[in-house]
Protein backbone atom coordinates (compact mmCIF):
# COMPACT_ATOMS: atom_id res chain seq x y z
CA UNK A 1 0.00 0.00 0.00
CA UNK A 2 2.65 2.06 1.01
CA UNK A 3 4.54 1.78 -2.52
CA UNK A 4 1.70 2.45 -4.07
CA UNK A 5 0.93 6.02 -2.35
CA UNK A 6 4.46 7.18 -3.07
CA UNK A 7 3.82 5.86 -6.75
CA UNK A 8 0.56 8.07 -7.13
CA UNK A 9 2.80 10.72 -5.11
CA UNK A 10 5.29 11.10 -7.78
CA UNK A 11 2.83 11.20 -10.56
CA UNK A 12 1.34 14.69 -11.69
CA UNK A 13 -2.32 14.61 -10.36
CA UNK A 14 -4.82 13.93 -13.35
CA UNK A 15 -8.13 13.06 -12.65
CA UNK A 16 -10.20 11.32 -15.48
CA UNK A 17 -13.50 10.28 -15.63
CA UNK A 18 -15.02 7.85 -18.49
CA UNK A 19 -18.64 7.21 -19.78
CA UNK A 20 -19.91 8.07 -15.86
CA UNK A 21 -24.13 7.71 -15.69
CA UNK A 22 -26.07 8.00 -12.52
CA UNK A 23 -29.60 7.38 -12.06
CA UNK A 24 -31.84 8.66 -8.79
CA UNK A 25 -34.86 6.67 -8.52
CA UNK A 26 -36.23 6.30 -11.82
CA UNK A 27 -34.80 9.28 -13.28
CA UNK A 28 -31.47 9.09 -15.57
CA UNK A 29 -29.60 11.98 -14.21
CA UNK A 30 -26.43 11.87 -17.29
CA UNK A 31 -25.07 9.17 -18.81
CA UNK A 32 -21.97 8.94 -20.92
CA UNK A 33 -20.19 11.69 -19.12
CA UNK A 34 -16.22 12.25 -19.97
CA UNK A 35 -13.88 14.76 -18.95
CA UNK A 36 -10.11 14.87 -17.41
CA UNK A 37 -8.66 17.77 -15.68
CA UNK A 38 -5.10 18.17 -14.72
CA UNK A 39 -3.17 19.81 -12.44
CA UNK A 40 -3.97 23.67 -11.87
CA UNK A 41 -7.36 23.27 -13.56
CA UNK A 42 -10.98 23.69 -12.29
CA UNK A 43 -14.03 22.06 -13.58
CA UNK A 44 -17.35 24.36 -13.28
CA UNK A 45 -20.45 22.22 -13.34
CA UNK A 46 -23.24 23.81 -14.61
CA UNK A 47 -26.71 23.18 -14.82
CA UNK A 48 -30.60 23.80 -13.73
CA UNK A 49 -31.99 22.97 -9.93
CA UNK A 50 -32.21 19.02 -9.94
CA UNK A 51 -29.96 18.18 -12.91
CA UNK A 52 -27.45 16.15 -10.68
CA UNK A 53 -25.06 18.39 -9.74
CA UNK A 54 -24.69 17.28 -6.57
CA UNK A 55 -24.94 13.67 -7.58
CA UNK A 56 -22.34 13.57 -9.65
CA UNK A 57 -19.87 15.93 -6.92
CA UNK A 58 -20.92 12.94 -4.31
CA UNK A 59 -20.29 10.00 -6.98
CA UNK A 60 -16.92 11.62 -7.50
CA UNK A 61 -15.87 11.38 -3.75
CA UNK A 62 -17.07 7.67 -3.19
CA UNK A 63 -20.17 8.39 -1.77
CA UNK A 64 -22.48 7.56 -4.07
CA UNK A 65 -22.60 4.23 -6.55
CA UNK A 66 -22.18 5.54 -10.73
CA UNK A 67 -24.56 2.81 -12.63
CA UNK A 68 -21.53 2.86 -15.40
CA UNK A 69 -18.33 4.39 -16.11
CA UNK A 70 -14.80 4.90 -14.18
CA UNK A 71 -13.24 7.78 -12.52
CA UNK A 72 -9.09 7.65 -12.49
CA UNK A 73 -6.87 8.92 -10.53
CA UNK A 74 -2.95 9.26 -11.53
CA UNK A 75 -3.90 6.50 -14.12
CA UNK A 76 -5.73 4.15 -11.68
CA UNK A 77 -9.24 3.07 -11.13
CA UNK A 78 -10.11 4.91 -7.66
CA UNK A 79 -11.97 2.00 -6.94
CA UNK A 80 -9.07 -0.51 -6.69
CA UNK A 81 -7.16 2.60 -4.59
CA UNK A 82 -9.92 4.26 -2.67
CA UNK A 83 -7.73 5.11 0.61
CA UNK A 84 -4.95 6.63 -1.70
CA UNK A 85 -8.16 8.52 -3.11
CA UNK A 86 -9.90 9.77 -0.49
CA UNK A 87 -6.43 10.75 1.40
CA UNK A 88 -6.38 13.56 -1.84
CA UNK A 89 -9.67 14.59 -1.83
CA UNK A 90 -11.44 17.66 0.04
CA UNK A 91 -14.89 18.02 -0.04
CA UNK A 92 -17.52 20.62 1.71
CA UNK A 93 -21.31 19.60 0.24
CA UNK A 94 -24.23 21.36 0.67
CA UNK A 95 -24.51 21.03 4.44
CA UNK A 96 -21.42 22.38 6.47
CA UNK A 97 -20.69 19.10 8.19
CA UNK A 98 -19.46 20.90 11.29
CA UNK A 99 -20.92 20.65 14.69
CA UNK A 100 -22.78 23.54 16.07
CA UNK A 101 -21.37 22.67 19.67
CA UNK A 102 -18.18 22.79 19.02
CA UNK A 103 -16.23 25.96 18.52
CA UNK A 104 -14.99 26.93 14.95
CA UNK A 105 -11.07 25.66 15.84
CA UNK A 106 -12.41 22.12 17.41
CA UNK A 107 -14.32 21.72 14.23
CA UNK A 108 -10.64 22.46 12.04
CA UNK A 109 -8.52 20.40 14.39
CA UNK A 110 -11.03 17.59 14.14
CA UNK A 111 -11.02 17.24 10.58
CA UNK A 112 -6.91 17.72 10.80
CA UNK A 113 -7.46 14.77 12.86
CA UNK A 114 -9.26 12.87 10.55
CA UNK A 115 -7.58 13.31 7.57
CA UNK A 116 -4.31 13.58 5.77
CA UNK A 117 -3.41 17.80 7.36
CA UNK A 118 -0.88 19.98 5.88
CA UNK A 119 2.01 20.01 8.49
CA UNK A 120 2.77 24.04 8.48
CA UNK A 121 -0.58 24.97 8.79
CA UNK A 122 -2.54 25.22 11.76
CA UNK A 123 -6.28 25.47 12.52
CA UNK A 124 -5.38 29.14 13.62
CA UNK A 125 -4.13 29.59 9.90
CA UNK A 126 -6.74 28.58 7.98
CA UNK A 127 -9.55 30.47 10.22
CA UNK A 128 -7.59 33.75 10.02
CA UNK A 129 -7.44 33.26 6.11
CA UNK A 130 -11.31 33.32 6.04
CA UNK A 131 -11.08 36.22 8.37
CA UNK A 132 -12.69 33.92 11.40
CA UNK A 133 -9.73 34.75 13.56
CA UNK A 134 -11.89 36.81 16.49
CA UNK A 135 -14.09 33.59 16.36
CA UNK A 136 -12.72 31.24 16.62
CA UNK A 137 -13.00 29.97 20.38
CA UNK A 138 -17.10 31.02 19.65
CA UNK A 139 -19.40 27.96 19.45
CA UNK A 140 -20.92 27.69 15.80
CA UNK A 141 -24.27 27.71 16.73
CA UNK A 142 -23.72 31.38 17.43
CA UNK A 143 -22.03 32.32 14.32
CA UNK A 144 -24.06 33.13 11.42
CA UNK A 145 -24.95 31.31 8.25
CA UNK A 146 -22.23 32.92 6.18
CA UNK A 147 -19.59 32.46 9.19
CA UNK A 148 -20.35 28.82 9.83
CA UNK A 149 -19.63 28.47 5.69
CA UNK A 150 -16.25 30.03 5.86
CA UNK A 151 -15.76 27.26 9.07
CA UNK A 152 -16.78 24.54 6.55
CA UNK A 153 -14.41 25.89 3.78
CA UNK A 154 -11.64 26.62 6.21
CA UNK A 155 -11.39 22.69 6.46
CA UNK A 156 -10.07 22.70 2.88
CA UNK A 157 -6.91 24.43 3.82
CA UNK A 158 -5.77 22.55 6.32
CA UNK A 159 -6.28 18.72 4.63
CA UNK A 160 -3.08 18.68 2.04
CA UNK A 161 -5.56 17.42 -0.92
CA UNK A 162 -5.12 18.08 -4.43
CA UNK A 163 -8.62 17.89 -5.60
CA UNK A 164 -11.54 19.66 -3.82
CA UNK A 165 -14.89 18.98 -4.71
CA UNK A 166 -17.06 21.90 -3.70
CA UNK A 167 -21.02 22.19 -3.85
CA UNK A 168 -22.05 26.15 -3.88
CA UNK A 169 -19.31 27.14 -1.80
CA UNK A 170 -20.45 30.33 -2.56
CA UNK A 171 -24.07 30.11 -1.00
CA UNK A 172 -24.05 32.36 1.98
CA UNK A 173 -20.70 34.25 2.02
CA UNK A 174 -21.11 38.19 1.37
CA UNK A 175 -19.10 39.68 -1.16
CA UNK A 176 -15.92 40.49 0.97
CA UNK A 177 -15.95 36.71 1.90
CA UNK A 178 -16.31 36.10 -2.02
CA UNK A 179 -13.26 37.71 -2.99
CA UNK A 180 -11.26 36.45 -0.18
CA UNK A 181 -12.36 32.39 -1.10
CA UNK A 182 -11.78 33.14 -4.48
CA UNK A 183 -7.81 34.46 -3.24
CA UNK A 184 -7.66 31.02 -2.06
CA UNK A 185 -9.30 28.50 -4.98
CA UNK A 186 -6.36 30.66 -7.28
CA UNK A 187 -3.76 29.86 -4.59
CA UNK A 188 -4.79 26.15 -4.77
CA UNK A 189 -4.56 26.12 -8.45
CA UNK A 190 -0.82 27.66 -8.57
CA UNK A 191 -0.08 25.12 -5.92
CA UNK A 192 -0.69 22.05 -8.91
CA UNK A 193 -4.08 21.34 -7.37
CA UNK A 194 -7.50 20.62 -8.64
CA UNK A 195 -10.57 22.07 -8.45
CA UNK A 196 -14.28 20.75 -9.47
CA UNK A 197 -17.04 23.37 -7.95
CA UNK A 198 -20.65 23.77 -8.62
CA UNK A 199 -22.07 27.01 -8.05
CA UNK A 200 -24.92 29.27 -9.35
CA UNK A 201 -23.14 32.71 -8.68
CA UNK A 202 -20.28 33.78 -11.53
CA UNK A 203 -16.86 32.96 -10.23
CA UNK A 204 -13.59 34.51 -11.02
CA UNK A 205 -10.36 32.28 -11.38
CA UNK A 206 -7.83 34.71 -13.28
CA UNK A 207 -5.73 33.71 -15.59
CA UNK A 208 -6.79 30.02 -14.55
CA UNK A 209 -8.21 27.23 -17.34
CA UNK A 210 -11.69 27.11 -16.64
CA UNK A 211 -13.50 23.67 -17.83
CA UNK A 212 -17.58 23.57 -18.17
CA UNK A 213 -19.73 20.82 -18.18
CA UNK A 214 -23.53 21.31 -18.33
CA UNK A 215 -25.47 18.91 -17.02
CA UNK A 216 -29.22 18.32 -18.06
CA UNK A 217 -29.26 20.25 -21.36
CA UNK B 1 -2.81 4.96 7.09
CA UNK B 2 -0.50 3.34 9.65
CA UNK B 3 -1.58 2.60 13.32
CA UNK B 4 -0.78 5.45 15.34
CA UNK B 5 -2.93 7.51 12.90
CA UNK B 6 -5.74 5.62 13.05
CA UNK B 7 -5.64 5.32 16.69
CA UNK B 8 -5.71 9.13 17.12
CA UNK B 9 -8.60 9.50 14.65
CA UNK B 10 -10.57 6.83 16.90
CA UNK B 11 -9.71 9.07 20.51
CA UNK B 12 -10.87 12.11 18.28
CA UNK B 13 -14.02 10.92 17.47
CA UNK B 14 -14.53 9.66 20.82
CA UNK B 15 -13.41 12.86 22.78
CA UNK B 16 -15.72 14.46 19.96
CA UNK B 17 -18.56 12.60 20.43
CA UNK B 18 -18.42 12.88 24.13
CA UNK B 19 -17.32 17.05 24.27
CA UNK B 20 -20.78 17.56 22.21
CA UNK B 21 -22.95 15.36 24.50
CA UNK B 22 -21.20 17.03 27.54
CA UNK B 23 -22.24 20.55 26.06
CA UNK B 24 -26.12 19.06 25.49
CA UNK B 25 -26.55 17.89 29.34
CA UNK B 26 -30.16 17.61 29.31
CA UNK B 27 -30.38 15.08 26.81
CA UNK B 28 -26.83 13.28 28.30
CA UNK B 29 -29.44 12.55 31.35
CA UNK B 30 -32.70 11.58 29.40
CA UNK B 31 -31.75 7.46 29.36
CA UNK B 32 -30.46 6.74 33.43
CA UNK B 33 -33.23 9.56 33.99
CA UNK B 34 -35.82 7.13 32.17
CA UNK B 35 -34.07 4.12 33.95
CA UNK B 36 -34.53 5.64 37.26
CA UNK B 37 -38.48 6.94 36.78
CA UNK B 38 -39.64 3.42 35.62
CA UNK B 39 -37.51 1.05 37.90
CA UNK B 40 -38.82 3.44 40.66
CA UNK B 41 -42.56 3.32 39.75
CA UNK B 42 -42.76 -0.42 39.68
CA UNK B 43 -42.47 -0.97 43.46
CA UNK B 44 -45.54 2.13 43.89
CA UNK B 45 -47.60 -0.46 41.00
CA UNK B 46 -47.24 -3.81 42.61
CA UNK B 47 -47.13 -3.28 46.31
CA UNK B 48 -44.07 -3.65 49.04
CA UNK B 49 -43.96 -7.37 49.06
CA UNK B 50 -40.48 -7.74 49.36
CA UNK B 51 -39.96 -11.23 48.37
CA UNK B 52 -42.20 -10.99 45.27
CA UNK B 53 -40.04 -7.40 43.97
CA UNK B 54 -36.81 -9.57 44.76
CA UNK B 55 -38.03 -12.15 42.40
CA UNK B 56 -38.68 -9.51 39.88
CA UNK B 57 -35.77 -7.70 40.46
CA UNK B 58 -33.57 -8.98 37.89
CA UNK B 59 -36.24 -8.48 35.21
CA UNK B 60 -37.32 -5.75 36.22
CA UNK B 61 -34.04 -3.53 35.91
CA UNK B 62 -32.49 -5.56 33.13
CA UNK B 63 -35.77 -4.85 30.92
CA UNK B 64 -35.91 -1.37 31.62
CA UNK B 65 -32.21 -1.17 30.93
CA UNK B 66 -32.42 -2.21 27.59
CA UNK B 67 -35.16 0.28 27.03
CA UNK B 68 -33.34 3.32 28.07
CA UNK B 69 -30.67 2.11 25.76
CA UNK B 70 -33.26 1.58 22.39
CA UNK B 71 -34.17 5.40 23.51
CA UNK B 72 -30.86 6.49 23.05
CA UNK B 73 -29.90 4.84 20.24
CA UNK B 74 -30.83 7.13 17.42
CA UNK B 75 -27.99 9.61 19.05
CA UNK B 76 -25.54 7.84 17.68
CA UNK B 77 -25.46 8.72 14.07
CA UNK B 78 -28.60 10.89 13.67
CA UNK B 79 -27.23 13.92 14.51
CA UNK B 80 -24.09 14.14 11.84
CA UNK B 81 -26.20 12.14 9.29
CA UNK B 82 -28.58 15.80 9.45
CA UNK B 83 -25.53 18.12 9.78
CA UNK B 84 -23.59 16.30 6.54
CA UNK B 85 -20.73 15.26 9.44
CA UNK B 86 -21.54 11.80 8.34
CA UNK B 87 -20.66 12.42 5.15
CA UNK B 88 -17.13 13.21 6.15
CA UNK B 89 -16.63 10.59 7.79
CA UNK B 90 -17.15 7.99 5.48
CA UNK B 91 -15.23 9.63 2.87
CA UNK B 92 -12.12 10.57 5.30
CA UNK B 93 -9.20 8.05 4.66
CA UNK B 94 -9.55 6.53 8.01
CA UNK B 95 -11.21 2.95 7.99
CA UNK B 96 -15.13 3.72 8.95
CA UNK B 97 -15.52 0.48 10.86
CA UNK B 98 -12.68 2.10 13.32
CA UNK B 99 -14.62 5.52 13.20
CA UNK B 100 -17.97 3.42 13.82
CA UNK B 101 -16.69 1.82 17.19
CA UNK B 102 -15.63 5.12 18.25
CA UNK B 103 -19.08 6.85 17.85
CA UNK B 104 -20.61 3.47 19.83
CA UNK B 105 -18.07 3.56 22.20
CA UNK B 106 -19.02 7.38 23.24
CA UNK B 107 -22.51 5.98 23.19
CA UNK B 108 -22.18 3.68 25.48
CA UNK B 109 -19.96 5.65 27.93
CA UNK B 110 -23.29 8.22 27.57
CA UNK B 111 -25.94 6.18 27.76
CA UNK B 112 -24.34 2.62 28.87
CA UNK B 113 -22.26 3.45 32.01
CA UNK B 114 -24.46 5.64 34.07
CA UNK B 115 -27.04 2.61 33.99
CA UNK B 116 -24.56 0.34 36.06
CA UNK B 117 -24.02 3.11 38.37
CA UNK B 118 -27.54 3.93 39.23
CA UNK B 119 -28.54 -0.08 39.18
CA UNK B 120 -27.21 -0.71 42.17
CA UNK B 121 -29.43 1.55 44.74
CA UNK B 122 -32.00 0.34 42.32
CA UNK B 123 -31.57 -3.34 42.86
CA UNK B 124 -31.28 -2.56 46.32
CA UNK B 125 -34.61 -0.98 46.39
CA UNK B 126 -36.42 -3.56 44.63
CA UNK B 127 -35.12 -6.35 47.36
CA UNK B 128 -32.70 -7.97 45.04
CA UNK B 129 -30.52 -10.22 47.51
CA UNK B 130 -27.30 -8.74 48.56
CA UNK B 131 -25.25 -11.63 46.95
CA UNK B 132 -26.85 -10.95 43.47
CA UNK B 133 -25.82 -7.46 43.08
CA UNK B 134 -22.07 -8.15 41.63
CA UNK B 135 -23.59 -10.29 38.93
CA UNK B 136 -26.06 -7.51 38.26
CA UNK B 137 -23.35 -5.70 37.91
CA UNK B 138 -21.35 -7.56 35.25
CA UNK B 139 -24.10 -8.59 33.41
CA UNK B 140 -24.85 -4.92 33.09
CA UNK B 141 -21.31 -4.20 32.08
CA UNK B 142 -20.82 -7.35 29.34
CA UNK B 143 -24.63 -6.73 28.29
CA UNK B 144 -24.66 -3.12 27.32
CA UNK B 145 -21.55 -2.99 25.45
CA UNK B 146 -23.66 -5.47 23.22
CA UNK B 147 -26.97 -3.17 22.94
CA UNK B 148 -25.22 -0.22 21.94
CA UNK B 149 -23.36 -2.50 19.67
CA UNK B 150 -26.37 -3.96 17.88
CA UNK B 151 -28.47 -0.95 17.90
CA UNK B 152 -25.80 0.83 15.99
CA UNK B 153 -26.15 -1.69 13.06
CA UNK B 154 -30.10 -1.16 13.27
CA UNK B 155 -29.24 2.95 13.38
CA UNK B 156 -26.87 2.96 10.76
CA UNK B 157 -29.81 1.02 8.45
CA UNK B 158 -32.43 3.67 9.46
CA UNK B 159 -30.61 6.55 9.51
CA UNK B 160 -31.84 7.65 5.92
CA UNK B 161 -35.52 7.15 7.19
CA UNK B 162 -37.99 9.93 8.13
CA UNK B 163 -39.38 7.79 10.63
CA UNK B 164 -37.31 5.20 10.89
CA UNK B 165 -37.83 4.76 15.09
CA UNK B 166 -40.51 1.73 15.03
CA UNK B 167 -37.91 0.21 12.11
CA UNK B 168 -35.33 0.54 14.42
CA UNK B 169 -37.15 -1.13 17.28
CA UNK B 170 -39.00 -4.21 15.10
CA UNK B 171 -34.99 -4.10 14.08
CA UNK B 172 -33.32 -4.30 17.30
CA UNK B 173 -35.25 -5.78 19.51
CA UNK B 174 -35.11 -9.33 18.50
CA UNK B 175 -31.30 -9.46 18.56
CA UNK B 176 -31.24 -7.96 21.89
CA UNK B 177 -33.58 -11.17 23.13
CA UNK B 178 -30.51 -13.48 23.77
CA UNK B 179 -28.73 -10.95 25.84
CA UNK B 180 -32.01 -10.51 28.13
CA UNK B 181 -32.57 -14.27 28.86
CA UNK B 182 -28.66 -14.80 29.79
CA UNK B 183 -28.54 -11.94 31.80
CA UNK B 184 -31.80 -12.05 33.48
CA UNK B 185 -31.29 -15.94 34.37
CA UNK B 186 -27.51 -15.08 35.84
CA UNK B 187 -28.94 -12.51 38.12
CA UNK B 188 -31.88 -15.04 39.10
CA UNK B 189 -29.28 -18.05 39.64
CA UNK B 190 -27.09 -15.95 41.81
CA UNK B 191 -29.62 -14.83 43.70
CA UNK B 192 -30.65 -18.52 44.57
CA UNK B 193 -26.96 -18.73 45.29
CA UNK B 194 -26.55 -20.98 42.18
CA UNK B 195 -23.13 -20.92 40.28
CA UNK B 196 -23.04 -18.44 37.26
CA UNK B 197 -20.43 -18.91 35.11
CA UNK B 198 -22.10 -20.44 32.60
CA UNK B 199 -24.24 -17.10 31.63
CA UNK B 200 -21.68 -15.07 31.82
CA UNK B 201 -19.17 -16.79 29.73
CA UNK B 202 -22.00 -16.82 26.92
CA UNK B 203 -22.15 -13.14 27.62
CA UNK B 204 -18.76 -12.39 27.22
CA UNK B 205 -18.77 -14.41 24.27
CA UNK B 206 -21.47 -12.56 22.45
CA UNK B 207 -19.72 -9.04 23.78
CA UNK B 208 -16.80 -10.40 21.21
CA UNK B 209 -19.15 -11.42 18.61
CA UNK B 210 -20.77 -8.04 18.47
CA UNK B 211 -17.20 -5.51 19.08
CA UNK B 212 -15.79 -8.02 16.28
CA UNK B 213 -18.77 -7.79 13.43
CA UNK B 214 -21.11 -5.08 14.54
CA UNK B 215 -18.40 -2.26 13.41
CA UNK B 216 -18.00 -4.03 10.12
CA UNK B 217 -21.82 -4.38 9.48
CA UNK B 218 -22.69 -0.89 10.30
CA UNK B 219 -19.81 0.80 8.54
CA UNK B 220 -21.57 -1.33 5.44
CA UNK B 221 -24.93 -0.19 6.73
CA UNK B 222 -24.18 3.48 6.42
CA UNK B 223 -22.40 3.57 2.86
CA UNK B 224 -25.80 2.05 1.90
CA UNK B 225 -27.99 4.63 3.88
CA UNK B 226 -26.03 7.00 2.43
CA UNK B 227 -25.92 6.68 -1.07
Amino acid sequence: MNEALSDMDAAAPRLEVRGLACTRGERLLFTDLNFSLAAGQALLIEGPNGSGKTSLLRLMCGLGLADAGEIRWCDRDVDDYRTEFLTDIAYVGHANGIKLDLTARENVDFTRALGCPRPQLAAAGALAALELKRLEDTPCRKLSAGQRRRVALARLLVLNARLWLLDEPLSALDARAVLRFEALLRAHLDDGGLLILTTHRPIDLGQYEVKRIVLGA
Amino acid sequence: MNQPRVLSAYMMLLRRDVTLAYRNRAELANPPLFFVLVVSLLPLGIGPDSALLGKIAPGAVWVVALLATLLSLDNIFRSDFEDGALELLLISPQPMPVLVLAKVTAHWLIAGLPLLIFALPLALMLYLPWRALPVLIATLALGTPVLSLIGAIGVALTVGLRRGGLLLALLVLPLYIPVLIFATSAVSAAAAGLPVSGQLAIMAALLILALTLAPLAAAAALRIALN
